[in-house]
């Protein structure tokens, strides 16, 4: 009986996004791969800071010219992100810069990316423990 | 019959002992030790630069601001100056729900203490920077009541105003142009910046006491803090969730929630952070203003955030001083620290918007202890004290 259940938890755990690491984490449905990298490491509360995306297709090439927008929250507390970060620089060979990043709480947050590239849409989200 | 009786006297008694009973402090541990120092004044980093205002540390500004603070010329009554809301006795508030003088303020007056720190300024946020925030309350009817002419005047006909001026400045501004006069008027306002700067916090009790549990002297942390000081400490951190907004140095994360407070007593309730930002971002005197000059970092605002869940939030207020800041909320609506720990305790659905903060059940005991623990907050400000009364005529 507990196999089944672990079995359960892990096909469901890998139907929906998941980290390869701290830093890179795999898009719902599996067509990305985002690695960022914060300017705050270790990240810190209240600070407004900024990553670089590394975004890659789910064979490991770059991509390049998506449009990605930002959402996030504490779902625990039932809010969102302090601010309204956005993409603000395609750096080259699938690598962005996204800026405005405030996390306002400790405690566990999410931020999520909805990537829009060579005509399909995905979204991750990254989890955050601060 | 008689057993049901005692059954109900024992389950009275129970509850009885559950609500009242306070809290016992548990050890410390290394994350917790981690949090106290950040919360800590030691933690405090140095004054934010603030490019938009040349002036910002310049001591001739700081003493011409300080000049103006108290200066009841710059007022529609000759009456009223920035300390009479701002009382530097009462931690620049003035003990009242709303500010008074030539009307009611609209909303409680805030200490300025730490202000420098916050990207926004106001209940609602709608100044974002310290000397942008200075220049309302000069044209608000309900506070100075006066005019950005009459104030530019009042500074170029007082010598000693016009030399400062002068000295940090240029020449004094042309009274018939417009634009030379909000020139101006932003200059004052960072003269009056200069001064709110310096503004901050001492050390506490509960800097000492941070300070013992770091070093591990046990005996200096019981001579400092008292058992139900440690354990309402402990609430603050743990099951009363305060730390999640009054975080950091200044226990405050500058930011915005909805913490439920019921509306002013005959007052429909008020939106806060969601007109607040729409605001900000027309402001005359804004970060992407010409006032703000071409080295001004406008971040705070490029990435500010608005929308439906900023309907009724309000600005986190500091606890640096809570003791002696009340009475409390965006309206003054809870008179003391029992009244305002009751309210977080049941966290009553909002009238607009919608509560961040769940009810917390505590027990009147542990109440006690919360309020305990926000006595320990209370120190004088960091600074001589003749900058806290006014200067003597030169």
């Amino acid at each position: 009986m507990m196999r089944v259940v672990c079995m359960v938890a892990l096909l469901l755990l890998g139907s929906t996004e998941s980290a390869a690491s701290d830093t890179t984490w795999k898009s719902k449905r599996g067509l990305f791969v985002v690695t960022y990298a914060s300017d705050l490491d270790p990240l810190e509360i209240n600070k407004l800071h900024g990553w670089t995306l590394q975004l890659a297709s789910k064979d490991g090439e770059a991509v390049t010219a998506a449009v990605i927008s930002v959402d996030g929250g504490m779902p625990k507390h039932d809010h969102g992100l302090a601010t309204q970060p956005r993409v603000t620089q395609e750096l080259g060979d699938g690598a962005y810069r996204l800026d405005g990043l405030r996390f306002h709480m400790r405690g566990d947050w999410e931020v999520t990316l909805t990537i829009e590239a060579n005509g399909v849409t995905d979204a991750v989200t990254i989890k955050l423990i601060l | 019959m008689k057993r049901v009786i005692v059954i109900i006297g024992a389950a009275a008694l129970l509850y009885l002992a559950w609500y009242h009973w306070p809290a016992s402090p548990r050890a410390w541990t290394d994350a917790d030790r981690e949090i106290l120092q950040s919360l800590s004044i030691k933690s405090l980093p140095p004054l934010p630069p603030d490019p938009s205002n040349t002036v910002a540390d310049d001591p001739r500004a700081a003493k011409f601001g300080h000049a103006l603070f108290f200066d009841t010329r710059l007022s529609l009554n000759g009456a009223i100056s920035c300390a009479t809301c701002h009382q530097p006795e009462r931690q620049f508030t003035d003990g009242l729900p709303k500010g008074q003088a030539i009307g009611t303020s609209k909303r409680n007056t805030p200490t300025i203490a730490g202000t420098a720190y916050s990207p926004w300024l106001y209940w609602d946020g709608r100044r974002d920077s310290q000397w942008s925030q200075a220049l309302s309350p000069l044209e608000d009817e309900n506070e100075h009541g006066t005019d950005r002419a009459q104030v530019v005047d009042v500074i170029s006909n007082d010598p000693v105003y016009a030399a400062s001026y002068q000295d940090l400045f240029g020449d004094l501004p042309d009274a018939a142009d417009r634009a030379s006069v909000n020139t101006a008027f932003a200059n004052i306002g960072k003269v009056f910046a200069a001064y709110e700067r310096l503004l901050l916090p001492a050390p506490a009790p509960f800097d000492e006491y941070v300070a013992a549990v770091v070093a591990g002297d046990e005996q200096r942390q019981a001579e400092l803090f008292s058992n139900d000081e440690v354990a309402g400490l402990q609430l603050f951190m743990d099951k009363a969730q305060c730390l999640q907004c009054h975080n950091g140095p200044l226990f405050t994360n500058n930011e915005f929630h909805n913490t439920g407070v019921i509306a002013a007593a005959g007052e429909l309730p008020d939106k806060g952070r969601v007109v607040g930002a729409r605001e900000v971002v027309n402001n005359e005197f804004n970060c992407r203003s010409e006032h703000a000059g071409d080295n001004a970092n406008c971040a705070e605002l490029e990435f500010m955030r608005t929308g439906p869940e900023l309907i009724g939030a309000f600005r986190t207020p500091t606890l640096r001083n809570v003791a002696q800041t009340a009475p409390y909320m965006h309206k003054g609506q809870l008179p003391d620290l029992a009244a305002t720990l009751q309210h977080y305790n049941e966290a009553p659905d909002a009238m607009i918007g919608h509560n961040e903060a769940k009810p917390l059940r505590l027990g009147r005991g542990e109440l006690h202890q919360l309020e305990a623990f926000l006595f320990t907050l209370s120190s004088p400000l960091a600074i001589d004290d003749d900058w806290l009364r006014a200067p003597l005529p030169q």
